[in-house]
């Protein structure tokens, strides 16, 4: 086993950045026009015709409840892998794909609660920020039961 | 002896075949025992080749309690071929429990020779010995003709026995041929040499038993070589594999020679054969052994390299001695030998892939193969899952498709344009192909029917016959794996419920046999399965009596049921009428199970009978679940797709009528359909969408759920379109109102509503109401028998007419005061003309009930050419579609002929005879 370095794939929601593991992530596609699905969970923004595969797309700002968009651009979707297909999280803007190091790597503190408790797996202490890692698997199912 | 490992291949192989084999067997073995003394003696020999290649590979295997099992079982049929024996239902009942066991031998193959087999073998040796066969003596000279030798039974060989022989044979060929060619390659490996010899061998057997001599000689030389080279006293070499090669061409050239003519012909096999046998026997001797380890023929090299360059370890070995090997040959071999085994000219031909094969010494063959395909070459077997594959690549195709339609239908001059309808054409005809490759016929599901009724009717002491309609008819394979168990279910149940005891039956006039007869046909894009019977039909009151006391429903809701919807209870769950439980049905749970697996598949099942005269069970279901057919709205901007299948008709509602005819009933908004009231759903509402249609006009999809009828208020009606149907995502499972997704021809994607769902969550299928149903069922109780859309007035007290409503122009209300008298005859001013009018209740002598009160006249207008007249009648009943044989019958006073509708006795009125009365 190699020190373990991870590679995420990093976007921003917001003020912070967050990180998913890159092999998770399939593609990153502009911002696509989408059929909306009622009586759905407010994070369900829609569904988008990916090459002909049916991708649901899940507004990440309202899943981890955080205030509308409100600088009139439009969010970006990054395509990740799940064990029923691909899905989209809708972010407001991509950033690169680093490679982090285990050792800066740090629990949430118990502090932190709620929904975004279950979503965010750590935090990589990065020189000049924070840069939270999702957890996939949370931000995916978990709304459905609600 | 346990198995190895190297044999497990080769296990399941003789599984899977040896299970297709017997899968057939059964419903032969039961038509033997129909056709009794009659019986058809290739049809014997089928079943006996079957239970025959069972036992050799059995044997081979060593599988030795199947081998024991199948041998005995083979016995008895030899003695029923040979007329020995007579297919009594005892005869036949011990074999269907051996090829029961046989099959449950196959299934546990693992642990088959540890399984005790006594029972069966004894019984099979009762029926051997004639202990059981009381009747034996007398049947076997009963007849004075002689019994049906082999050689006649082949005459009465089937084609389709006789195609499947040759299939088979084609494939082993295929196989031995592959096998050889690798042999070569790994001369050590005995899993080959297995494969080659088994091949071989079921070729071998199957032309002894149906009497090819030459192919049978030729097979057996062959098998003899190679049994020496598998019990390793000669080692596999060159030599010996194009000598096998060559007999492989051989019987192939006698195939196809039997193909064409159904006879052998002498083509050099017998010279073949000689020269086998002799090279058989130079070559034991172990002397002989150096001098044939490399050295194979000039014959085989050539082979080698044309036929299969995937083998180079081969060829490399080979190669360098082919020079020699010749010198080599000639030195061991009679020159004859070397002949016969190094230039028949035609075996070469016969290699070549297509048809031209015939030899010159089988001129009868060359004329048909040439026309034909080869019977191995017309099928081949594919794997389903490529096959789904397939079927999603071209789902992907179509909506490519419709997207570039969409795209080109802008500018209908160009290239585009044409091009692309070109395109709309391929991708149809493709998809179809596509479709037709998952089809089987239902036929396959209904093959174990036979058997299953047969047994059932055993154990419940009753008679019964199947007889089968549409087995050709065929459904995508995912449906027909849908549908098995409820077909199954449904079988088993007519014959424990529906079906009478034999007693019974004649008591009421029957015959003592029971008839159920499965149907299959294709109507409308769906298929129709029906599964009737002449049974004692469903027992209203019975039925009524249980759902009451399993407080399944409430007296009053009984009240109001008809006898139709009475018959359909039985779907509810938690029902079950059989006195007591059997281990056949009527443990309760079952019919409702059915309904639902039906309806999973986006089928209806629908229950109609006729106390004392048999029950009939409707089965509709969709061909195919990938591609359907759907009716596509919009709400709120977005569309939404329907499948058709649910899809009753379409209404409009412009403007002010909206106000009019919505009616409320506290705050469910109705609408009057035909008399009937239509509950209203808001597809808006449902989906919690804010805001209003933009339409003014108001469109209703009339729908149907669980045979309620209920409206769907959509913003707009788009278009009816083939839609191909995508699973949800795990996010939107829970939302019961969607049942898939689809990507419409623009590229944006369309949820396919549930209308199940829908109609739940709204409510319609909680409320009990029937008034909408019930018209329903009439109307599909009628079905595609000739039917007729009638309107029902009223005269007098309960006079009831009826006339066809395609003969009515109008329906007016004229006031009574506007009437005029003109020629003795009552007039009104109508539409600028003059209408006369006739009073319904003169004609018919009848006294009008109406209110004289009353100045509104219900009129319904008739117009037949320049004439029109206005019939006045006491009042408009109803509209309903209904079959009616309306035969020419005496007239009188207009009167056609009567029936019965909505349950009364109604005159149908006949327009024209009247018109002549008046004019």
């Amino acid at each position: 086993m190699v020190a373990a370095t991870r590679q995420l794939c990093t976007f921003f929601l917001g003020e912070h950045t967050f990180g998913v593991d890159a092999h998770l992530v399939q593609e990153v596609i502009r911002y696509q026009e989408m059929t909306r699905v009622p009586l759905t969970p407010p994070s369900v923004s829609g569904l988008i015709n990916l090459r002909g595969q049916i991708v649901t797309a899940i507004d990440m700002r309202k899943r981890l409840s955080y205030p509308e968009r409100t600088d009139g651009k439009l969010p970006m979707n990054v395509v990740i892998r799940s064990e029923e297909g691909a899905v989209s999280l809708l972010v407001d803007a991509i950033g690169d794909v680093i490679e982090v190091s285990q050792d800066c790597f740090e629990t949430p503190p118990d502090t932190l609660q709620g929904t975004t408790r279950e979503l965010i797996g750590g935090a990589y202490k990065l020189k000049d920020r924070l840069l939270l890692v999702l957890n996939t698997k949370n931000a995916l199912h978990e709304k459905i039961a609600e | 002896m346990g198995l190895d490992d190297q044999d497990r291949e080769l296990l399941t192989e003789f599984v899977v075949e040896s299970q297709e084999h017997l899968s057939d067997v059964e419903n032969q073995l039961l038509t033997l025992e129909s056709q009794g003394d009659a019986m058809d003696v290739s049809l014997v020999n089928t079943v006996f080749r079957a239970v025959h290649s069972i036992k050799g590979a059995a044997g081979f295997l060593g599988l030795d309690v199947l081998q024991g099992l199948a041998h005995r079982e083979e016995e008895i049929l030899n003695k029923l071929r040979n007329q020995e024996l007579r297919p009594t239902s005892l005869v036949i009942d011990t074999l269907l429990k051996a090829t029961d066991r046989l099959k449950g031998l196959l299934d546990d193959i693992d642990t088959s020779n540890e399984q005790d087999v006594s029972e069966h073998l004894a019984a099979l040796e009762r029926i051997l010995s004639g202990e059981l066969q009381d009747d034996l003596a007398g049947s076997a000279t009963s007849d004075g003709e002689q019994p049906a030798s082999v050689d006649e039974a082949n005459d009465g060989l089937s084609n389709e026995a006789l195609r499947e022989f040759l299939v088979e044979s084609y494939d082993n060929l295929e196989q031995l041929e592959r096998d050889l060619m690798q042999l070569e390659g790994d001369p050590s490996s005995t899993e080959l040499i297995n494969g080659v010899f088994r091949s071989i061998h079921t070729i071998k057997g199957t032309a002894g038993f149906l009497g090819y001599g030459l192919l049978e000689r030729l097979t057996h030389v062959s098998e003899n070589l190679l049994g020496d080279v598998r019990s390793g006293k000669l080692p596999m070499s060159a030599e010996i594999s194009s000598a096998l090669l060559l007999a492989v061409d051989k019987i192939r050239e006698l195939l196809q020679a039997i193909e064409a003519s159904g006879t052998e012909t002498e083509c050099g096999s017998e010279d073949l054969a000689a020269a086998l046998t002799r090279l058989h026997e130079i070559l034991l001797p172990p002397e002989k052994a150096s001098g044939t380890e490399s050295a194979p023929s000039k014959k085989t090299s050539r082979k080698t390299a044309s036929k299969s360059k995937k083998k180079p370890a081969a060829k490399a070995s080979d190669k360098p001695a082919t020079g020699g090997a010749q010198a080599n040959d000639a030195s061991s071999m009679p020159a004859a030998e070397q002949q016969v085994l190094h230039t028949p000219p035609q075996s070469n031909k016969t290699m070549e892939p297509s048809t031209t094969s015939a030899t010159p010494t089988s001129p009868p063959a060359s004329k048909s193969a040439l026309n034909d395909v080869s019977a191995a070459e017309s099928t081949i077997r594919v794997d389903v899952a490529l096959l789904d594959k397939l079927m999603t690549g071209v789902g992907e195709l179509v909506l490519a498709r419709n997207q570039i339609l969409q795209f080109a239908n802008g500018n209908v001059e160009s290239e585009l344009h044409r091009t692309s309808q070109r395109l709309n054409l391929i991708t149809s005809e493709l998809q179809e192909s596509v479709m037709k490759t998952r089809m089987q016929p239902i036929g396959n599901v209904w093959s174990k029917f036979p058997r299953l009724v047969r047994d059932l009717a055993g154990i419940c002491g009753k008679e019964v016959r199947i007889e089968m309609e549409g087995k050709e008819t065929e459904l995508d394979k995912t449906i027909i794996e849908a549908i098995k168990d409820p077909l199954t279910h449904l079988v088993r149940n007519t014959v424990d419920h529906g079906i009478e005891r034999p007693e019974v039956r004649v008591e009421n006039g029957k015959q003592r046999e029971g008839c159920l007869t499965l149907r299959a046909y294709h109507e409308g894009g769906q298929v129709n399965i029906e599964i009737c019977d002449d049974g004692a039909g469903v027992n209203a009151e019975r039925i009524k009596a249980k759902a009451l006391e399993k407080g399944l429903m409430t007296q009053e809701q009984l009240a109001k049921l008809s006898d139709r919807d009475v018959g359909n209870l039985i779907f509810l769950p938690g029902f079950s009428t059989a006195e007591k439980v059997s281990n056949v049905s009527g443990r309760g749970v079952g019919m409702d199970v059915v309904k639902t697996n039906i309806e999973k598949i986006g089928g209806t099942v629908d229950l109609q009978s006729q106390q004392g005269v048999g029950t009939v069970i409707k089965i509709k279901i969709p061909l195919t679940l990938a591609i359907i057919p759907a009716l596509i709205v919009t709400c709120d901007n977005y569309r939404y797709a329907i499948p058709q299948v649910n899809l009753l008709e379409l209404l409009r509602l412009d403007g002010d009528q909206v106000d009019s005819n919505i009616e409320w009933i506290q705050s469910s908004p109705v609408y009057r359909l035909r008399g009937r009231l239509l509950p209203l759903v808001y597809l808006r509402e449902q989906l919690k969408v804010d805001g209003e249609s933009d339409s003014d006009a108001l469109n209703i999809v009339v729908l149907r759920a669980d045979d309620r009828q209920f409206g769907l208020v959509v913003d707009r009606i788009n278009d009816s379109e083939e839609i191909v149907v995508k699973p949800l995502s795990s996010q939107l499972k829970n939302v019961p109102v969607y049942s898939g997704t689809t990507i419409m021809g623009d590229g944006q994607v369309a949820l396919i509503l549930d209308v199940m769902g829908l109609a739940q969550t709204s409510n319609v299928i909680a409320d009990g109401g029937k008034g909408a149903s019930q018209e329903y069922q009439e109307r599909s109780q009628t079905g595609n028998r000739d039917q007729h859309s009638l309107l029902v007035a009223g005269v007098g007290d309960s006079h009831r007419f009826a006339v066809e409503l395609e003969q009515v122009t109008r329906l007016e209300k004229i006031d009574a005061s506007s009437i005029e008298i003109a020629d003795n005859r009552e007039v009104v001013q109508y539409r600028g003309e003059i209408l006369s009018l006739v009073r319904l209740s003169d004609i018919m002598g009848v006294c009008s009930s109406r209110d004289p009160e009353d100045q509104l006249l219900d009129v319904i207008v008739y117009s037949e050419g320049e004439q029109t007249v206005g019939i006045v009648v006491d009042r408009i009943i109803d509209i309903v579609d209904q079959a009616i044989d309306i035969t020419k019958h005496a007239q009188s006073h207009g009167r056609a002929v009567s029936a019965v509708i909505q349950g009364q006795v109604t005159d149908l009125i006949d327009l024209p005879a009247i018109m002549s009365q008046c004019v």
